[in-house]
């Protein structure tokens, strides 16, 4: 498994503009994420977080600025591309399959490596069989890491909203992402489960050298957690650096807290 | 023939090298490790552990939950004639420090990054600790103490020192006596220091086969071990046992998958405290009363056959024609089933201990076929002192005393014990050794008790508690306050009791209402209530409680040596009992001396036969405020029943 270091840039936003009819999301964005780091997003209510998420993720096409992986650039790519080139992801309102599973809700994050056709498949036939007991051994131990093993064969939908939130995250683990996007893991949790979720996340950080970049509202969990914080504010970029700069810089503390005039 | 721990293992692994010896889930599915893999790995441990410098006579903490390479590591210090000293998993760090200094420990193995924070955490009260070993390495990666080492390195290490000296291990196993220190125990004292109790292999070992053969366990048996490891009970089940007979201990994944794990694995010996068990019953009767109209019917007809006629089947005894196929019917519909749900479906012996179980609970398990019994030991005599026979499971004994076992009765009623499974000591302590072993081997249990005419062990009370009524009805009699509490306990209604009596000339009892249960009672009775202090002087509650009384009292009058208990008042107290209030210890256990002083209004009361008195007490909330409630209490009177002389 991976060493501690923070490496070079992996991912590189650029002068992002994203814009819904006269509305600007996002106005001319950059910022980098460096390998092995925790990356937060912050900002107020509609500073254009999530927006940015879904366009690293594909899943938004930015009017203008371009988004650089690994050394590849892309412009227009759909969310499938962007998953198969290593960025996974977890949902702010959870978007699991509440009737399955909690292995095969985790399951369906090995799809895309999973290699052998859906005919081998059906009929769990020679090497579909081999390749599905593979999988199934990742999957184990993304339920072992996130200590969900009293529930892997209860329906995702029984479960608290907490552990269905690590359920959402075991699926993106699965993916064996090089990034990790959060979309808000802590919201809606109480003290003791926000403790546990920021655990996990530094245990995926710090165990599998996951580059993390998440979203969140709770200032105290993002101040710990992170190494480096960008700022958003009505889709401008106001600030960006360590959470101590982040903290001291002006223009933050008035969005956050007001300023009087 | 007198054995060793490791002695034992080597033994199994050169009998049976494939046979497995333990188990557990990895990947979702059960994982084995034979008795020769076992042998290797402890062999391996045991080398590694000798080049960090561990010597014969120290002695070596373990914590953590049941792990196989936890018990590997135990089997390793016994192979190189040291100590394991396990600690409970979830003691504070504070905790620890006294055991690690007091028995000069310098070298830890402990299950993961938790335990690791705790003993880091305690360093600087115990420097001497000098390396500490963990099994499970997540989370740990940024912790760079020199003292650290991963269990995957130190079993590498291992392995090149065996590759180097392939004899040195088992030379030093051979080295080990029977008579030598295998393992010592910490209690936890309620009062001042714990102590540790020292023991040999032979005490424990002895015990273990002792227990292996009344209940004739082979090496087929299956356990799932789920309970800490530093107690001493789940260290004769899942350890001395287990290498005493050589069957197959299971480690759960996790607490959370106990219940999961328990009907996967399906033990045939298993055992329990009796808050388990009532846990249990209780989760099934919840879920039958959410079943459908006919299901229920059906659970509750059975449940009654069960009743009738169940225990006399566990018993032995032959049902009627009829009784006996409406068993077998109820066996294929309800109880087969309900056994397979709780895990119990294999189970072949079953124990309780540890405190007092009530009857209903005991008999609901005996009738569904469960062979459930009781045992009745100690950390200072390796757990086997009585055991129940097949066939012959009461409530409300403990059993015959088993093979080895001599028993006597002091003269103020302590029960005295003289076994090879004794300890050797308490560690350091020859003031505490002295004053519950004495220079001819008897061990004083500060248990009250006396065998009945079967010869089965009653225990009634602490001795310190046991008193005498004086004067009255019942002049001289004796009078065990816990034993008539338990039994009012026992009701699902009653949730404490106090019992007053010693010195006295009657016993009265004040009572705590199960809010719960009563307050569902009353919706049931279509009984109106404000709150607690309301719902408790309730004349329908009242009557209900007396009935609950004087069926204790009617029980009481059948025994000869307790009917003078029977109790001829009580109340039921307006507030719940609280440790904050420092009515009850942090365990739970009733202050007896402290309640009858806050309360003396109403003890006063109960003896001058008073019908009702005013009560005002402080209370203190969970904020730290205090405020007071007041309420003018009823005091009834219980029907007392002759004693009546049982034939026996």
């Amino acid at each position: 498994m991976s060493t501690q270091k923070i490496g070079d840039v992996i991912l590189d936003v650029e002068n992002i503009s994203l814009r819904f009819g006269g509305v600007n999301a996002l106005s001319n964005i950059s910022f980098n994420v460096r390998e092995h780091e925790v990356r937060a997003i912050i900002g107020p209510n509609g500073a254009g977080k999530s927006s940015m998420l879904n366009c690293i993720n594909g899943v938004y096409q930015p009017q203008e600025g371009q988004i650089t992986f690994r050394g590849q650039t892309f412009k227009h790519m759909n969310s499938r591309q962007v998953a198969e080139m290593g960025i996974a992801r977890t949902f702010q309102n959870l978007a699991l399959f509440k009737g399955m599973s909690v292995i095969d809700n985790i399951m369906t994050g090995r799809n895309l490596r999973i290699k052998s056709n859906l005919f081998l498949q059906a009929l769990r036939f020679g090497p579909a069989e081999r390749e599905e007991c593979e999988h199934r051994e990742y999957v184990e131990q993304i339920i072992d890491f996130l200590e969900i093993q009293a529930f892997r064969k209860t329906p995702v939908g029984q479960l608290p909203y907490g552990l269905q939130k690590r359920v959402d995250l075991g699926r993106a683990l699965a993916m064996e992402p090089q990034v990790l996007l959060l979309d808000e893991p802590m919201a809606g949790m109480n003290m003791e489960e926000k403790q546990d979720m920021s655990r996990f996340i530094l245990d995926v950080n710090e165990e599998f050298g996951t580059t993390i970049v998440l979203i969140e509202h709770d200032m105290g969990v993002v101040m710990d957690i992170s190494d480096r914080v960008v700022v958003l504010d009505y889709g401008k970029k106001i600030g960006d650096g360590t959470p101590e700069e982040v903290r001291n810089n002006e223009e933050v503390i008035s969005a956050y807290l007001g300023t009087s005039h | 023939m007198q054995q060793t721990f490791p002695g034992l293992l080597m033994a199994h692994a050169g009998q049976r090298p494939d046979a497995p010896a333990m188990r557990e889930k990895a990947f979702g599915i059960w994982q084995t490790l034979s008795w020769s893999k076992l042998a290797e790995m402890v062999t391996d441990i045991a080398g590694a552990m000798h080049e960090a410098g561990l010597q014969r006579g120290d002695h070596m903490v373990v914590i953590g939950s049941n792990r196989p390479r936890l018990y590997a590591t135990m089997l390793a210090a016994q192979s190189l004639g040291a100590i394991p000293v396990p600690l409970y998993q979830d003691a504070a760090g504070a905790e620890c420090v006294f055991p690690i200094n007091n028995a000069d420990i310098k070298f830890a193995v402990v299950e993961d990054q938790e335990q690791v924070d705790k003993l880091l955490d305690v360093r600087e009260q115990c420097p001497q600790i000098a390396r500490i070993v963990y099994d499970e390495p997540r989370g740990l990666r940024k912790y760079d103490e020199a003292c650290l080492t991963a269990m995957d390195d130190f079993l590498v290490q291992g392995k090149a020192f065996t590759q180097k000296n392939p004899q040195f291990v088992a030379g030093e196993i051979a080295k080990c006596q029977p008579s030598d220190v295998a393992a010592m125990f910490f209690t936890s004292g309620t009062t001042g220091n714990p102590k540790g109790v020292v023991h040999t292999h032979n005490s424990l070992l002895d015990r273990a086969s002792v227990g292996a053969r009344f209940d004739k366990l082979t090496p087929a048996d299956e356990v799932l071990a789920y309970l800490p490891p530093a107690w001493i009970g789940q260290n004769i089940f899942s350890y001395a046992q287990w290498l005493a007979v050589g069957y197959v201990v299971n480690c759960p994944e996790s607490a959370a998958t106990v219940t999961i794990d328990l009907k996967e694995v399906g033990p045939t010996y298993y055992f329990a405290p009796p808050r388990v068990f009532e846990g249990l019953l209780t989760s099934v009767m919840i879920r039958m009363e959410d079943a459908g109209a006919i299901k229920r019917k059906m659970f509750h007809h059975f449940m009654d056959l069960a009743k009738r006629v169940g225990p006399a089947k566990m018993d032995g005894k032959a049902l009627g024609f009829f009784d006996g196929l409406h068993y077998a019917l109820g066996d294929l519909m309800v109880y087969g089933p309900l056994r397979n749900n709780l895990g119990m479906s294999r189970v072949r012996v079953a124990y309780t201990a540890g405190e007092a179980i009530g009857p209903d609970l005991f008999s609901f398990y005996r009738s569904i076929g469960v062979n459930l019994k009781q045992l009745y030991g100690s950390t200072e005599t390796a757990v086997f002192v009585c055991l129940q026979p097949d066939h012959q499971a009461k409530a409300d004994t403990v059993g015959v005393p088993c093979e080895g076992v001599e028993i006597k009765l002091s003269e103020s009623g302590e029960i005295l014990v003289r076994s090879p499974g004794l300890l050797r000591e308490y560690y350091k302590n020859p003031t505490a050794t002295a004053e519950v072993l004495t220079a001819d081997g008897w061990y004083h249990t500060s248990d009250a008790g006396f065998l009945d005419a079967d010869g089965h062990l009653k225990i009634i009370d602490r001795v310190k508690d046991v008193g005498r009524i004086k004067g009255g009805r019942f002049d001289g009699a004796m009078f065990a306050p816990k034993y008539v509490e338990n039994k009012l306990k026992f009701f699902s209604f009653v949730k404490e009791a106090v019992a007053f009596g010693d010195q006295r000339d009657r016993v009265c009892v004040m009572v705590n209402i199960d809010f719960d249960a009563v307050g569902n009672w009353a919706e049931r009775q279509n009984l109106p209530y404000a709150g607690y202090t309301d719902l408790s002087q309730k004349a329908a509650v009242y009557d209900m409680i007396k009935a609950c009384v004087e069926k204790v009292n009617a029980d009481l009058s059948r025994d000869e040596m307790l009917a003078g208990s029977q109790i001829s008042r009580f109340l039921i107290l307006h507030k719940e009992l609280d440790p904050d209030d420092g009515e009850l210890t942090r365990t739970n256990k009733v202050r007896r001396g402290f309640i009858a002083d806050k309360y003396s209004a109403l003890v006063d009361g109960l003896y001058a036969d008073k019908t009702e008195q005013f009560i005002e007490t402080q209370v203190k909330f969970e904020d730290g405020r205090t405020g007071s409630v007041s309420a003018t209490l009823q005091l009834r009177d219980a029907q007392i029943f002759e004693p009546v002389k049982q034939a026996a």
